[in-house]
């Protein structure tokens, strides 16, 4: 899942849209009232719902990679595009109730860089386009590079920069794209909010990136994730841990931690490297803090301890840098990280609410 | 010990509260005039520093069209995706709410450039929120609380009459959907990817103007506030001058025996300076006060002018500074020790054993009044040397203080030449007296007779300054606008659909094109006329060369304005620099009220040059009476908003609007400088009638009346104020002429023809008689009314 | 000794050159004393009456006034010592004209901080003041305001009491009651007086005489 991608696509709702902040992290639990809701019977049509959802409130373009540089270092990158809607109606040019905002960042084991990007839809500065595939803000843009006969997604060029880095990859997919949760109907609360929510966890990547000291070509493994919804938070929910993780053995893991003040939702996909999924029911997972350190004047769980009983899976996972703490509109934890255990591997963590 | 010496100093206030409420009267009279002329100017430059302020245009770059034509709506996303951090501007004036309003996008508008998102500003949601809202300054809030417009939120620091809103917003609001005026480039962000230049080479990078636009145009008329001030406040230091001379002269006995009694030197100036301070603290809070009142009464004058001559917004309502009160507060304080200086002084070197009697206290020696009539010699000679260069606004200004401070330094000897020479005449034993008395009596009314002469100078100068502008300026007006309509449309389309119904109906269609350029390295504005009858007739040119609208028409010349030649130095036959290369000068005309400077070029050769202008302003020609109707048409059959068809009449209207609420300040200020100068003389009257008890008591004792007595003093007092006016007279003249000849040149770039109004003078004579008359009444009153015991007094106890 | 003066001498600069107007006086007053300096005009009394009060500085010789040698005083503490020791009786009574009697007679106690209430009211009555203290030094006599001026002198009870023609100003009547309310108070207070006169019946009234000739004393 990502719940917790929607944190931020709430955080842009609450930041530049209606006073909801007191209704759970960032203004998510607000209600869908005049967007379209999540339909538990809906299937995915590519290439269409790889472009923008207008319906629906909010919706993003998630990219997270894990890399390793030709001077053996490691890496991480992240290429986020969020959208969201004012209102549900229409609205031309200057006056388009649509909102975007970008979020960049390159990790390494002593730095952290971030950038951020604001628009408005209506006047061509960001959007997303389903075919030929391009989403964009400013000069920053993943788009596609496949032929006729694949899906759009399974090649794309990938480009950002900010004031003091920059990246420019080449994401090669080597599976197929999966539906999470039910046919990509991701519930997040036992009341029942829910996303539809597919990922392309099987990227290959390659490319360069810049640092404040010089360019460092790198390869890595990349993930994309694609969410949209309404209404995806409860109220009562204060924030999410959420994982990625592509294992040594080639099998992908998805799992997430929504923290509720009536009792944790955990949920997880268990992702084979065939690209067949299998959704673990609540409670599966199980995600418990080992080491706190202190970003930005908040205490966040950086090392944690994963047990997935079911798959005899219990592992430690460890961040390249305590410090990826993304200082955006709506702050955030967003980093590469480490698992070391029964099955180790690479991935990026997630934690909001913090 | 303190206690007591301080209780004995203020004891003789008690005893003589006149001198008490006049001291004070004259400290806070020089102060509140000064301290409201500058309340006024801080009012002002906040107000330039918030329009220079406004979207941080002090610092950041800006990408303009040509000729400030607007930018393609498309550019702004296609230099934003090739990696330039731009924001769009969009501006405008909304005719109903007479806002002007600025439209941005708080999304991409760089950090601080505007309220959005700052402590004391609205958060981006709101600005963004379906109903949006209008960023103005509380002044302006409040003035249009009950306005039919989106929301207003109130931040301080915002120039009058601005609105900041969503670039959506205002875009609707201007009904000029997609429109962009210029972009905004964050300082911050790294340089795009590709070359301006080859991503737009349809505009251009301008770089910020920094405060110095509206400040330096508006310079000279501050400081003519801040001359006018500086004046007010001289005059008001003589009262307080005279004043305390009296009193340190009455209290020397006093401080003598304290001395006497055992009180140190140091103790008892140490005590005078803190009485001193006392009286300046007090005196200075309602000077103040009094100044808030003078400023905030003149302000919407003020606002007006700046408005009408530069386009310089400035809000008229006044705020209040801390700085500024305590500026004054120092200020009373300076003026106060520099007012007792020489008492002081003379007070804290007295010897104690000098014999411990009254002295005439401005018994003035003639050597003292030789130097100082020497030193205004000098002072006028040094004008006279000023006159004849012509160097700026710096030496102007020295022309006029050197001609104003000597013609005063120079006056008590000037008057007692005039009164010895009465004095010598043969006539009646009474008239004699009153003539030998008059030329004693000179030198101690010197400080008030020269404070009148600084007040009726200033009046006559300025007024004559006034009166020629005011008639040049309306004979200008009807040269220069011929017309009798003048039509502004919003696009070339609309000016297409209306000149096809217009032109047969009407005697001529003149366009006035325009476009800002760089005139001779200066920024200005160059203008097409058509080759017409109007022009030819009428346009009020100062010098030209022959055939000159032929040549005009022709594309061969070009007519600069006054303005433009004096700065850049153009004669006649010189080349002007223009946007698409220099012309032969072909005539200079007049351009009263423009600080900018401008050029006048054929209609054939400013098409060629400028070919995308916007034709949106013409003149028409018809016959006067049916304008009116005409305007009404075009204006209902084009449904134009108002004001897009103006008439003659009403342009002449606002323009000596303008005018008259220009020199509103300046009148308002004269008259106050009058009124002061009579407190003046009115102060030093009253404290001279003391004195003179000793030198009347014998003329009673000889045989004239106390009302008699009391009437001499009221006929020299006018008198003597009647002599001075009359040599205010060639002073007031010769200040005007430095005024008009000089300083406007210097100030303003235009000269004026100056005319000569006695009809003023007579009127000035009216009041300021009158008024001298008014300053001697009452010490005149108390003398007629003296018991004869108090005159018997003098001859038994007088020890002068 | 409440003032010993010797070889005192005072030179003042005039247009036709130095004149000497003191040529080395030697003088000795106790307390409970009073003597008149009497002379011609000019012939330095006044002079040495400002000297010894401390009101200029001598340019030779010296005063010692209750023990204290002026010459090493600076102003302010010439200042105070006229103020704690001195009383001062002027020709021209030198009262501040916008105080009232009774604030004048204060005066000089007020400065020196030892107002004694009850002894001015002693003082006002001795002297005749007593309806008369509200009013203003203009609405009193000539001999009114010197009574004041001598209560004023003696309100601070001074060890000296230096007095310059104080009956100069007034006709022969008033003079000689004021002389004698004066004598009578200065006794009281067991002051020491040293008063210039050039009235030889009024020198007659005091214990001891000087005269003054040309800056010196005439023995």
């Amino acid at each position: 899942m990502n719940a917790a991608r929607r944190f931020v696509l709430a955080g842009l709702a609450s930041a530049f849209a209606a006073p909801a902040c007191a209704q759970g992290f960032a203004g998510l639990g607000a209600a869908a009232n005049g967007f379209a809701l999540p339909d538990p019977a809906g299937r995915f049509d590519f290439p269409s719902d790889h472009g923008a959802h207008d319906a629906f409130r909010i919706e993003w373009w998630y990219l997270t990679a894990s890399l390793t540089g030709a001077d053996g270092a490691s890496y991480g990158i992240q290429w986020t595009l969020f959208r969201t809607a004012l209102n549900p109606g229409g609205g031309d040019g200057w006056d388009s109730p649509t909102l975007w905002m970008g979020h960049a960042a390159l990790t390494t084991a002593t730095a952290h860089h971030v950038a951020e990007r604001l628009a408005r839809g209506g006047v061509g500065q960001a959007g997303v386009a389903a075919v030929p595939f391009q989403a964009w803000i400013d000069e920053w843009a993943m788009t596609s590079l496949a032929g006729p006969a694949d899906d759009v997604l399974d090649r794309l060029s990938l480009t950002a920069r900010g004031r003091d880095f920059g990246y420019d990859l080449i994401l090669q997919a080597t599976g197929p794209v999966v539906a999470h949760g039910k046919d990509g109907y991701s519930v997040k609360s036992r009341d029942g909010h829910a996303s539809h929510y597919y990922s392309q966890p099987f990227y290959q990547v390659a490319g360069r990136i810049n640092l404040p000291s010089g360019p460092v070509e790198v390869t890595g493994q990349g993930w994309l994730d694609r969410e949209w919804s309404s209404q995806p938070l409860s109220d009562q929910q204060t924030g999410w841990d959420w994982l990625s993780l592509v294992l040594e053995d080639g099998t992908r893991l998805m799992g997430y931690r929504m923290r509720d003040t009536r009792g944790d939702y955990t949920s997880a996909s268990w992702i084979l490297p065939d690209g067949t999924l299998e959704a673990l029911p609540e409670g599966a997972l199980v995600m418990t803090p080992l080491r706190t350190a202190r970003v930005a004047d908040r205490d966040i769980p950086v090392d944690w301890q994963i047990d997935l009983p079911a798959k005899g899976l219990s592992i430690t996972v460890t961040p390249l840098n305590d410090a990826a703490w993304m200082a955006t509109t709506v702050p955030y934890w967003e980093g590469p990280v480490f698992a070391t255990g029964t099955h180790p591997g690479r991935g990026y963590l997630e934690m909001t609410g913090y | 010990m303190i206690a007591v010496v301080m209780g004995t100093l203020m004891s003789h206030w008690r005893k003589r509260p006149l001198q008490l409420v006049l001291l004070l009267l004259g400290l806070s009279l020089a102060t509140a005039l000064w301290s409201g002329v500058q309340a006024i100017n801080a009012e002002a430059r906040a107000a330039y520093a918030d329009a220079a302020g406004l979207l941080a245009r002090d610092r950041l770059d800006r990408l303009v069209g040509e000729n400030e034509a607007p930018i393609a709506p498309a550019r702004f996303a296609e230099l934003r995706r090739a990696g330039w951090a731009v924001s769009p501007v969009v501006e405008g004036y909304h005719a109903p709410s007479g806002l002007s309003l600025v439209g941005i996008d708080p999304l991409t508008m760089p950090a601080g450039a505007t309220p959005v998102g700052q402590d004391d500003g609205p958060g981006i949601a709101a600005v963004l929120a379906p109903e949006g809202l209008l960023i103005v300054n509380p002044q302006t809030a409040d003035r249009l609380k009950d306005a039919e417009l989106p929301p207003l939120f109130a931040v301080e620091g915002l120039p009058p009459m601005t609105a900041i809103g969503d670039i959506g917003l205002v875009q609707r609001l201007l009904d000029q959907p997609g429109l962009i005026s210029h972009l905004v480039i964050d300082p911050d962000a790294p340089p795009g990817l590709m070359a301006l230049a080859e991503l737009a080479p349809e505009l251009d990078r301008v770089s910020p103007e920094g405060d110095g636009d509206l400040a330096r145009l508006t310079d000279s008329f501050h400081l003519n506030l801040t001359a006018f001030g500086a004046l007010a406040f001289v005059v008001g230091l003589f009262i307080a001058h005279a004043v305390i001379g009296l009193v340190f002269e009455q209290r020397r006995a006093t401080l003598r025996t304290l001395r006497a009694l055992g009180v140190s030197m140091r103790v008892m100036v140490g005590m005078l300076l803190v009485e001193l301070g006392l009286l300046a603290l007090v005196a200075g809070i309602g000077g103040v006060a009094l100044g808030y009142l003078v400023a905030a009464a003149l302000l919407p004058d003020v606002a007006g002018s700046l408005r009408g001559l530069y386009g310089a917004e400035v809000s008229g309502t006044l705020s209040l500074r801390p700085g500024w009160v305590l500026a004054a507060l120092g200020l009373t304080l300076a003026g106060t020790l520099a007012a007792a200086g020489i008492a002081l002084w003379q007070s804290a070197t007295m010897p104690v054993l000098a014999p411990a009697m009254p002295r005439a206290w401005a018994r003035t020696s003639a050597k003292k009044l030789a130097w100082q009539g020497a030193t205004g010699g000098l002072l006028l000679l040094l004008a006279g040397v000023l006159s004849l260069l012509d160097v700026g606004l710096v030496a102007a200004f020295a022309l006029l203080a050197s001609l104003l401070v000597g013609a005063a330094l120079i006056l008590p000897l000037a008057m007692s030449a005039i009164v010895t020479r009465f004095a010598r005449q043969k006539g009646g034993p009474v008239r004699q007296w009153f003539w030998a008395d008059t030329a004693q009596q000179v030198p101690g009314l010197s400080l008030a007779l020269m404070a009148l002469l600084l007040a009726l100078v200033s009046n006559i100068g300025v007024g004559t300054m006034v009166a020629s502008f005011r008639q040049t300026f309306t004979g200008w007006l009807d040269q220069r606008l011929a017309s009798e309509l003048y039509l502004n449309t919003r696009s070339s389309a609309e000016t297409a659909a209306i000149l096809d119904w217009v032109t047969p109906r009407v005697d001529a269609v003149l366009p006035i094109w325009s476009v800002s350029g760089t005139l001779n390295g200066l920024p200005g504005e160059v203008f097409g006329v058509a080759d017409h009858a109007t022009y030819r007739d009428n346009w009020p040119l100062l010098d030209a060369v022959p055939d000159v609208w032929d040549r005009v028409a022709s594309g061969e010349v070009a007519l600069v304005n006054e303005q433009l030649a004096r700065r850049t130095d153009l004669a006649v036959g010189d080349q002007v620099a223009l946007p698409g290369g220099s012309l032969p000068v072909g005539g200079i005309y007049s351009d009263y009220g423009n600080p900018k400077p401008q050029v006048l070029v054929g209609l054939a050769l400013f098409d060629s040059r400028f070919p995308d202008v916007p034709h949106l302003r013409y003149g028409l020609r018809i016959a006067p009476e049916k304008a009116a109707a005409l305007g009404q048409e075009i204006t209902a059959r084009y449904d134009l908003p108002a004001g897009s068809v103006i008439g003659q009449a009403d342009i002449k209207a606002y323009s000596l609007d303008v005018f008259e609420s220009t020199f509103a300040v300046t009148d308002a200020l004269n008259i106050l400088t009058l009124g002061v100068a009579t407190v003046a003389l009115f102060a030093s009257l009253l404290t001279l009638a003391e004195m003179r008890l000793p030198q009347l008591a014998p003329l009673w004792a000889l045989g004239l009346t106390r009302r008699r007595l009391a009437g001499i003093e009221l006929v020299r007092i006018v008198v003597l104020a009647a002599l001075v006016l009359i040599l205010a007279i060639p002073l007031g003249l010769a200040l005007a002429w430095a005024l008009v000849a000089r300083l406007n040149v210097a100030a303003f770039g235009w000269q004026l023809p100056m005319g000569l109004f006695p009809g003023d003078w007579l009127w000035l004579a009216v009041t300021a008689l009158p008024a001298a008359a008014l300053a001697a009444l009452w010490p005149a009153l108390r003398l007629a009314r003296m018991p004869p015991a108090a005159l018997l007094r003098m001859f038994a106890n007088e020890r002068g | 000794m409440l003032l010993t003066i010797r070889g005192l001498t005072k030179i003042y600069p005039t247009r036709e050159g130095p004149l000497a107007v003191l040529r080395g006086v030697d003088l000795d007053l106790d307390r409970g004393e009073s003597l008149a300096l009497v002379g011609e005009s000019g012939s330095g009394k006044s002079t040495l009456l400002h000297l010894a009060a401390g009101l200029d500085a001598a340019d030779g010789g010296t005063i010692i006034l209750d023990g204290a040698d002026l010459a090493d005083m600076t102003d302010s503490q010439r200042a105070a010592l006229r103020r704690d020791k001195v009383g001062l009786i002027f020709q021209q009574f030198n009262l501040i004209p916008s105080l009232t009697a009774g604030a004048n007679i204060a005066m000089q106690a007020r400065l020196a901080g030892r107002n004694a209430p009850d002894w001015n009211d002693y003082l006002a009555r001795a002297m005749g003041l007593a309806d008369l203290l509200d009013r203003y030094p203009e609405e009193l006599s000539g001999g009114q305001q010197q009574r004041v001026a001598i209560a004023r002198a003696l309100a601070a009870r001074p060890a000296l009491v230096l007095a310059d023609e104080p009956t100069g100003n007034l006709d022969e009547a008033n003079a000689d009651a004021v002389l004698t309310l004066m004598l009578d108070l200065v006794a009281e207070a067991g002051a020491g007086l040293l008063l210039v006169t050039h009235s030889p019946r009024q020198a007659a009234r005091l214990g001891r005489q000087v005269r003054l000739v040309m800056g010196r004393v005439q023995t």
